[in-house]
């Protein structure tokens, strides 16, 4: 069993099919859903961890394309942008999971590893300088 | 010994010995004073982070016909116009026109003066929006154009408070959130927040302004600019402990510079959510090792800096002035102070990454020789406490017979 995060897009009309179902029932796969934005006639997008059998994985995946829905492994929703970050580690206290750090002790810069991101969006309030912003 | 125009002179010769604050502490402790005194002319000194009082007058030059201004905003922001007909002063923490502000608390307040000061310095286009009731030598009623800093016959930061010499550190006993110009701080003493740049800030290391005055040229974003006053709360009158260094707010700077001068790294708009908006400025200050005495002041560690943990939810609003404990830097570096036997988690609004980048480069112009050093017009008070505001109710009638 392997765990994958992917972010979805789905165009405007393909907001209404029951995708999570599918993924569940059709290919025995575990879901944990991180974020979602999907409003009926409105462009959507979804967040989500998928664990199962590498092959399920797969063939969910391929199942998920024929609904014309963009699937990325690489895109986040949430974005760090280190030209806006002024180290000040404002955040430090404000991210669960520590996905937010310092990466040097003796200068205080700070990084963000994204694989620790749960999307929970603390950064985006409480970052004075919109360093962290939510891809939507 | 040495004086201001022996170090400038080393300066223009491209020969002065110049180390930022933290560097000059293993520097003595290698070499002794005796020696460091000798050979070093310049530490360099910074702090980056939220600076409330700071704002900058503009002029716009003349349209034609002209206009005298009486109410502005800039991309929706208010500016003060009380001034002469094109001038107006854009202040850090004003809100955008129309910002909800907390009424769907706690507020993000996105938008503000500081964002169009940092727009400014960046170079990007403004819109400004002014009106007028119209006089004979000024008819036109209302003008609305766009605008960046090169088209400004002056862009001027004039910031009445910067660089206070040390700060409290912010916490909340309380058991709902507080939204503070310190952050968020999470109920039951969860996260505490600090704003110094400690042993690399100005007024820390030369804690009793024998060398900081006002005439003093500064390092104000990137621009070389000058104390032109005390700043606003300066109040040097206060607790001090080892080498003079004060554990509480004490010393203030009032600065100005060429806005056209800065750079935009270090001109940043600030939100607090539930606060409101600010600007977060760079700040680096040379101070010129003309004694022993001087260059001892400069060797203050983080670890030797207190500041005082306040609570946000109930004494700071309150004033009462009752503080909870005092922390060293050292500690608030690390990332966890304990209070009450509680450890707490620290995170901070001022930035030592970019304290430490600004030290470097105000050490980089001064080696070069493109930064002298200038001696004080005037020394900073140092007998001088703040007062506070005493609410009188009343008629002007009682007034006159206290
Ligand atoms: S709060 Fe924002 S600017 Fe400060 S360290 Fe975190 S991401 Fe960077
Ligand atoms: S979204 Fe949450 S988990 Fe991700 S970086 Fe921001 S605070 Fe951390």
């Amino acid at each position: 069993m392997i765990t994958k995060k992917y972010f979805l897009y789905f165009p405007r009309s393909e907001t209404e099919k029951p995708l999570v179902y599918h993924l569940v029932k059709d290919y025995d796969l575990v879901i944990n859903i991180f974020r979602a934005k999907v409003t009926p006639d409105e462009e959507g997008y979804l967040i989500l961890d998928i664990t199962g059998t590498e092959e399920n994985i797969a063939q969910g995946i391929a199942y998920i394309k024929t609904l014309n829905v963009t699937v990325n492994e690489t895109v986040r929703g949430l974005r760090w942008d280190e030209d806006k970050c002024v180290s000040c580690t404002n955040c430090i206290v404000h991210c669960p999971t520590k996905a937010l750090y310092i990466a040097d002790q003796k200068t205080k810069r700070i990084a963000f590893d994204e694989e620790k991101c749960i999307e929970c969006l603390s950064c985006v309030k409480n970052c004075p300088f919109n360093a962290c912003t939510s891809v939507f | 010994m040495k004086t201001y125009d022996e170090i400038n002179k080393k300066i223009e010769s491209k020969k002065a010995v110049v180390l930022n604050a933290e560097e000059i502490i293993d520097y003595v402790e290698k070499k002794g004073i005796e020696t460091a005194a000798k050979e070093v002319d310049v530490v360099t000194t910074a702090t980056f982070g939220p600076m409330c009082s700071s704002g900058c007058f503009l002029n716009f030059g003349h349209s034609k016909p002209k206009i005298r201004i009486t109410e502005a905003w800039l991309d929706d922001v208010p500016v003060y116009s009380g001034v002469a007909a094109v001038d107006v002063f854009l202040g850090a923490t004003q809100l955008r026109y129309n910002d909800p502000a907390n009424m769907y608390y706690p507020g993000d307040f996105k938008f503000g003066g500081g964002h169009v000061i940092e727009k400014l310095v960046a170079g990007e286009s403004v819109q400004l929006f002014g009106l007028s009731y119209g006089t004979d030598d000024y008819p036109r009623k209302e003008v609305r154009t766009w605008f960046t800093i090169n088209d400004l016959n002056q862009a001027i930061m004039v910031n009445p408070r910067n660089c206070y010499q040390n700060y409290n550190v912010a916490i909340n006993c309380s058991d709902k959130p507080v939204y503070s110009y310190l952050g968020k701080l999470k109920p039951n003493m969860t996260n505490a927040t600090f704003c110094s740049a400690g042993q690399l800030s100005p007024l820390l290391n030369d804690p009793l302004y024998k060398t900081i005055g006002i005439g003093t040229r500064v390092w104000l974003a990137g621009a070389h600019g000058h104390v032109y006053a005390e700043g606003t709360q300066h109040s040097p009158v206060c607790e001090r402990g080892e080498n003079n260094v004060p554990t509480e707010g004490a010393g203030t700077l009032a600065l100005t510079g060429d806005m056209k001068r800065m750079k935009k790294e270090f001109v940043r708009g600030v939100s607090f959510i539930g606060y409101g908006v600010s600007v977060a400025l760079g700040i680096g200050i040379p101070i010129p090792v003309l004694n022993k005495d001087i260059l001892r002041h400069t060797l203050i560690k983080d670890r030797d800096i207190f500041a005082p943990v306040v609570d946000y939810s109930s004494d700071y609003p309150n004033a009462t002035g009752n503080i909870i404990t005092k922390v060293s830097y050292e500690e608030l570096r690390r990332g966890t102070i304990t209070i009450e036997g509680k450890e707490v988690e620290v995170g901070s609004l001022s930035s030592y990454n970019k304290a430490l980048k600004i030290s470097e480069i105000l050490k980089d112009e001064i080696k070069r020789g493109d930064f002298l050093i200038s001696q004080p017009i005037q020394s900073l008070q140092l007998d001088k406490q703040m007062t506070s505001l005493k609410i009188i109710n009343g008629t002007k009638q009682d007034i006159n017979n206290l």
